[in-house]
Formats: structure tokens, sequence, C-alpha cells
């Protein structure tokens, strides 16, 4: 037997205040709400208290916000692209001390906030630097919106903050972010980063607070632009909550995607596709791979080979750098996820886990897969946002497209095959903003990514994402 | 794997058939090979995990000396490193050797239960005839070569003469007696992952014991992504017959960094029941001294420098 020994990384790299205020014109201040409790999901333990902003404090927030948009929406491009080299810089320079607060706060293993999010964070601040001096070029002229209220979620605290930051501001534009309750910490260390950067007070104010504080952002009459990623079901109120005004508003929302692995797939990589998928991230992925459709000729050897792949997969210390498996982001997550997971054994879908030993404290939850789901499941339909899967069959690639298209979501797919005509094919049917061919979960900060249906709509990333951000 | 299905014995009746089955074999994605074997390159071995990864490593090592100016002299020397490699360090698994030195590797290893391998068949080219090859492997096991190192024909592999790297496989494999083969792919010139699979395959139906990456002679060698090729095969090929067949990746590794990443990637793809000498070798000549610094520094918490470790 050949045991790794625990190989923690250290968290002296994090210097962890006791109390976080917010960060209004470039300044750290204190919030006029309760301050909130931020934990690391992976122990129960305390990480920070954190301060609510009320709809005063957001006012003050846009207010900075407006009164920072003028001269930084005159700036040549070249000058604000300068700052946002900068920042990309200071992002790679203090990406371990990022990568540990984001496990931490987060609860993902520190191989990915190390080996995926830092690097696209960075990477999404360099690719938009580059635009900021290069407007005239997309397509959708120079005009900045204004003040930009952004509300982000927790599954990607640093990565949603840069896809919304980065075009924002290389397009003019000043911005009033939002992070999600329960993983603050990251975007205050980035307005430290903003500070260090010298970024001109007011172009960025990040506030800190649940529903209620997001709502004010929203609500924000001076607000030009709303940007969400987050819920379906929040996302309905938002749009409810923008519709009338002049706001213009993206929506990056819920998805069940379909993965789908043709007979002559390449095995190997195809189960490799699967779990990284759905257990990325502990399935805490909007277009996560949640529904594994699998053409019947290869379902036994798919599935036996998914299994024994599962049995190598190490859950625990979310900090040990051999981790694959971390925590579940917060114990409401966890609720509903065992509540989703319940409902499939009892609806009539078989479920597996491999032997897997849970930590004691903290909020766990084994990777999981249900055979035997019909599309009528609940398993099938609503998304789970863990690390479960529901496997499906499919005879032919006219009944997979339409399995895979019979969701009212539409945020990414997978295909899996060795041959490129079905893979063409497939992408020109299935109603999904991203398709992947023989991969999953690959992010590019040149790539659009957004969603058709139920997934929400515009795009974010690439030159689409520069439309978000102008007065087209 | 439904392709496995059918019966293996009719696989090698025709040359038709070897290429039905062998392309029939599931293919490999090369991006997704890459990543996977990248993604276990991260894994962090520490402290005990690293101390019983170090002893491992040396206990698989074959210890290689295959130059044109090799002589008595050098193998005795190689074979007096490879039964106290220095300090406390297990033995090494064997050393490899060309045939014409094998008997002088005999005399030095006797009773010492390390393991005589030889490469033959016209290493490393493998251009000659068939009758030259056979007789090559026969003398290396009459000189008592415990193992056999073939090359296979990879010009008829790349022109599609399946049936001809099969049948020489098994002649050479007939002219082993009791000895173990292994058969070397030189992954290097098979280029294609897919090749590595099929090749792997077409060795272990013909007989071999064990697939070995790469002679060393050519660049780029045993790839984290052709090992892990090769285990994906010897796992699937257990499944499918029951019958175990060894890995041996070879060249370019030379650190212990390298040779802890290969243990990983046997751990996380074929298992435990590879993690032994007998079933996985390191072919290596200069990473033996890498391993044992790296002990040496794990046990006392310093490098040495390197004229503490002999040069032999």
């Amino acid at each position: 037997m050949f045991e790794y020994a625990p190989a923690p990384e250290s968290r002296d790299v994090v210097d962890l205040r006791s109390s976080y205020g917010l960060f209004i014109n470039g300044e750290f201040v204190e919030g006029s709400g309760p301050s909130f409790k931020t934990v690391n999901p992976a122990t129960e333990e305390t990480l920070a208290e954190v301060a609510t902003a009320s709809s005063d404090d957001v006012d003050r927030a846009v207010q900075a916000a407006r009164k920072a948009f003028g001269a930084w929406s005159a700036l040549p491009g070249s000058e604000r692209a300068k700052y946002l080299f900068r920042i990309a810089r200071l992002i790679q320079e203090r990406a371990r001390e990022l990568a540990v607060l984001e496990s931490l706060d987060n609860g993902k293993p520190i191989r990915e906030s190390r080996d995926v999010d830092l690097p696209l964070v960075a990477a999404h601040f360099f690719y938009y630097a580059g635009w900021a001096d290069k407007l005239a070029y997309a397509g959708f002229g120079t005009k900045p919106l204004g003040v930009a209220g952004q509300v982000i979620p927790w599954n990607f605290p640093l990565l949603m903050l840069a896809w919304k930051i980065a075009p924002a501001l290389a397009c003019g534009n000043t911005v009033v972010l939002k992070p999600a309750e329960t993983t603050p910490l990251t975007a205050l260390l980035f307005a430290d980063i903003c500070r260090q950067a010298d970024l001109p007070p007011g172009v960025v104010n990040i506030v800190t607070g649940a529903g209620e504080t997001g709502a004010a952002v929203v609500a924000h009459p001076d607000v030009n632009k709303v940007a969400f990623t987050g819920s379906t079901e929040v996302g309905r109120i938002i749009a409810r909550a923008v519709a009338g005004t002049n706001k213009k508003l993206t929506l990056e929302l819920g998805g069940k995607a379909a993965n789908i692995v043709f007979d002559d797939a390449a095995v190997d990589q195809a189960v490799e596709g699967i779990v990284n998928g759905i257990f990325f991230n502990q399935g805490h992925v909007c277009c996560a791979g949640s529904r594994l459709l699998v053409q019947e000729s290869i379902q036994e050897e798919l599935l036996a080979a998914l299994k024994r792949r599962l049995g190598t997969l190490r859950l625990g210390d979310p900090l040990d750098k051999n981790t694959d498996i971390g925590a579940i982001n917060s114990a409401e997550q966890l609720a509903k996820i065992r509540r989703l997971s319940d409902l499939g054994e009892s609806e009539g879908a078989e479920r597996w886990s491999p032997a897997c030993e849970l930590p004691g404290r903290g909020f766990w939850f084994p990777p999981t897969l249900f055979t035997g789901v019909a599309q009528s499941h609940s398993i099938a339909r609503e998304e789970i946002f863990g690390p479960v899967l529901s496997v499906l069959t499919f005879r032919t690639p006219a009944e997979a497209v339409e399995k895979a298209n019979n969701t009212p979501y539409g945020l990414s797919a997978g295909v899996w095959t060795e041959k490129g005509s079905r893979i063409l094919w497939m992408a020109d049917r299935l109603r999904a903003g991203v398709v992947w061919a023989n991969t999953f979960n690959k992010f590019d900060p040149t790539s659009p990514f957004g969603g058709y249906k139920e997934s929400g709509y515009g795009r974010e990333g690439g030159l689409h994402g520069l439309e978000a951000y102008l007065d087209v | 794997m439904s392709t496995l299905t059918t019966s293996l014995a009719d696989v090698a009746s025709s040359d038709a058939a070897l290429r039905a089955f062998l392309h029939g074999l599931p293919g490999v994605d090369r991006v997704g090979a890459d990543q996977r074997a990248a993604m276990l390159g991260t894994r962090s071995i520490k402290t005990s995990a690293k101390a019983q990864a170090i002893d491992l490593a040396i206990s698989m090592v074959d210890l290689t000396t295959l130059e044109g100016a090799d002589t008595a002299g050098k193998v005795r020397a190689m074979c007096a490193k490879a039964v106290r490699p220095g300090g406390d360090a297990p033995s090494v698994a064997a050393v490899c050797v060309y045939p014409d030195l094998v008997s002088v590797a005999a005399d030095a290893l006797k009773g010492t239960g390390i393991k005589i391998a030889s490469v033959a068949t016209a290493f490393p080219s493998g251009r000659t005839s068939l009758e030259v090859k056979v007789s090559d492997t026969s003398l290396a096991v009459a000189a008592g070569a415990d193992e056999i190192d073939m090359v296979i024909d990879r010009g008829a592999f790349l022109s599609g003469h399946y049936m001809k790297v099969y049948e020489e496989i098994v002649a050479v494999k007939a002219a082993c007696g009791a000895a173990h083969l292994k058969v070397i792919l030189e992954t290097g010139e098979l280029s294609t992952y897919d090749n590595v699979r099929r090749a792997s395959w077409l060795a272990m139906l013909a007989g071999a014991d064990f697939i070995k990456t790469s002679t060393g002679k050519v660049s780029p060698a045993a790839t984290p992504p052709v090992t892990l090729i090769m285990l994906e095969a010897v796992r699937d090929f257990r499944d499918a017959t029951g019958r175990q067949v060894g890995v041996k990746p070879a060249g370019g590794i030379r650190t212990t960094k390298d040779a802890i990443k290969n243990l990983v990637l046997v751990n996380e793809t074929a298992g435990d029941d590879w993690l032994t000498p007998e079933w996985f070798r390191l072919g290596a000549s200069s990473l033996l001294n890498d391993l044992l610094m790296q002990r040496q520094k794990l046990a006392t918490g310093r490098y040495a420098g390197p004229d503490y470790f002999t040069q032999d």
C-alpha cells in the first residue's frame, strides 16, 4: 500500500483579520448593518466577522462609483489598461495567498484554487487589459454604461469577480460588487490589491452582505448595468426588479448539463471528463455535467470504469495538496444536496458512492452517482449543485440530442466521440451556450460563456463579453 | 471492454483479424491523456510517503549500461553498486546489459537474487533478420540472462504488418525459455497514443511478461502520458484475460521526482498489485544516485555533496 502522507499547504501566507469592513471609495469602512460570520466549511470554524452593507452603505458605494466614473471613463484606454495589467500582475504575485484564502472560505481543494481558479483570474485581467485601448475595433462602440452593480455567487468567488470586474473596468465603467455572504474574503483581499495598484478611489467598491444587500445594489436607481451570476430563482427576482428601468442586464444562472458519451469515445479520457464534469469543485459549478448520457452499447463498461475511478478520488482537507474533493460550501447547500439525493432514491434511482470516509466536522458529501435515472426523475431535472451524477442512457444520436435539450436549462453540454463529423452534428443541435468536445469544464478568457433558456442571457468572456459593458 | 469479449485466441489468427482487434480498441485522446498525467504529476509526496516511495523506487530500478564503450570492468562496478547501492538502501531489481556482458554480470551477481536483464534482438533498432534476433536471445539466455528486453519491429508496426510484429515476439518468447520477456515498444517512434495502446495490446497478446516504453536511445522516451496509457493497457488486459503483465518505463527518468511521479501513476491507474519490483521497473542509470541523495537528505535533513555518492 502506497499511502500519501498529509501534504497541507501552509495557512501562514494568509493574514486573516478578525473582522472586515466594506470597501467604499478606496477605503475600508464600517458597515451599518449587523456583522455576520464567515466560516471554514471544512471545519465550521469562524474565519472572520464581516460587515453587512445596509441600503445606505450601498448608496454610498454607488455614489462613490458615480463620482469616480467621470475621470475613469475619460482616461485613455491605454491608461486604464495599465491599471488592469498591474492588478493582473499583483494577482499573480499574491496567487498563493489568494488561493489559500479561497480554499479556506469556500472549501474547494487547494489544487483547484491554485491550478485552475487563480491562473484564470489573472488571465481574465490580462485579457481585458488588452482590450481597453482596442474597443473601437470590437464593434460595440467605445461608450461605457456608467456604474455596474454586480452580484456574484460562492462557487468561484474570485473567478466570478474577475469575470465581472475586468471587462467592466476595461470598458470604462466603475463597479459596486457584492460577493456571496458565505465567501466574502477573497473579494476583500482583492480590494486590498486595488489599493496596492493605486486604482483611483471609487472605481471598484465591494459591499458585503446577504440577499438584501444584493437587492439594494440591483435596485439602486443610479446603477446603469446589473450583472448577476447565481441561481435561476434569484435571477428571476432580479429580472423583475430591473424590468421597466434603463438598466442593462446580464444573467448567468443554473444548468443541468448533459455529458454525452458515444460508444466510439476514448473511454479513459471520457471517464476523466465525466469526473471533471461533475466532481470538479464538489459539483458547485453552474455548467457541471450533472447528467451523464451514455450510449447503451457501452453503458456497462463505462460505468465499471467510472466506479473504479471514483474509488481513487481523495476527499478531505481542502488545504491538502492531494485532495480531489473538498467540503460543501455551507450547511444549507449540504441540506439541499441531501434532500435531492434522498428524493432520487425514493423516486426509484439506484444510488452508489465509493467507500469514502467523511470528516467528523464540517460540511461533506461523498461523490455519488445514480443509475437507472429516467428523464422524469427530479434528479434528472433539478439542479443539485453538488457532487451527484445522474446516469441516463440513449440509443441514437438523435435521442441523445432530444434528451440533452429536454431541460429548461441550456448552459453547457459535452460530447465524447472520436468522430469529428458527429461532434459538429451534435454541436449544431444542442441548445447550450457552451458545447465541449472530448473535454469538459475548460475555460479561457477569450471564449464567451453564457446560457440558453433559463440558464440566463448575455455573454461573459471574449470579445462578446465587452458588449454587456458598452452602450451599444 | 466490449471489443475484448471476442475470443482473444482468435485475434491473432490472421493479419486482418489482428488489425480489426487492435483498431477496435478505444482510442486515446491526446489532450485528455496529457491532462490526466499532468494532474497526477502535481501529487505532493512528502515525509513518510516519500521515504517509502524512494525505497520502493530503488528496489524497482533496472540499473542499466548500454554503451558501445561498456567493458567487463564497467559492468562489474555497476553490479557492485546494484547489490549495495549505499547505506542501508535496498538492492535494485536487476542490472541491464548487452548480451556479450551477461556472463560477467552473472558472475558478479551470483547468489544475490538480483536479476540479470539483457537487451537482445539487435537492440536498439531491431533491424535484422528473425534468425539473428532469435539467436541473439538464445545466446543471452544461455549466458545467464533472467530477463530479455527485446525491441519490436517499429517499421512493420507502422506499416500495418501487425502479424509480423506478433510472430517475432512469439518467436523470441519461445527462445526465452524460462527467462522473462520485456517487449520494448519504442514509443518515441510510434508517435501517437493510439499506437502506444495498440502496440501494448499486441505485445501482451503475443506473450510479453512486461511491456517497456523505450530503448533510451530515442527521444522522447518514457513520458508520463505514455506510461499512463501502458498502465491502463495492462490493467484492462488483466480484466479481460486474467493475466497480469508488468510495465517498465525507461529512458529520461533521472530524478527522484520523476521516479515518484511514476509510482503515483501506478498507484492511481493500475493500482497496488503493480507496486512491486515484480510488476513495475524503472529503467535508468543516473536515477539511482539521485534517489540515494534524496534518501539521505530525508534521513539527515542535509544534502551531501555529489562526491559522497559513487560514480560507477
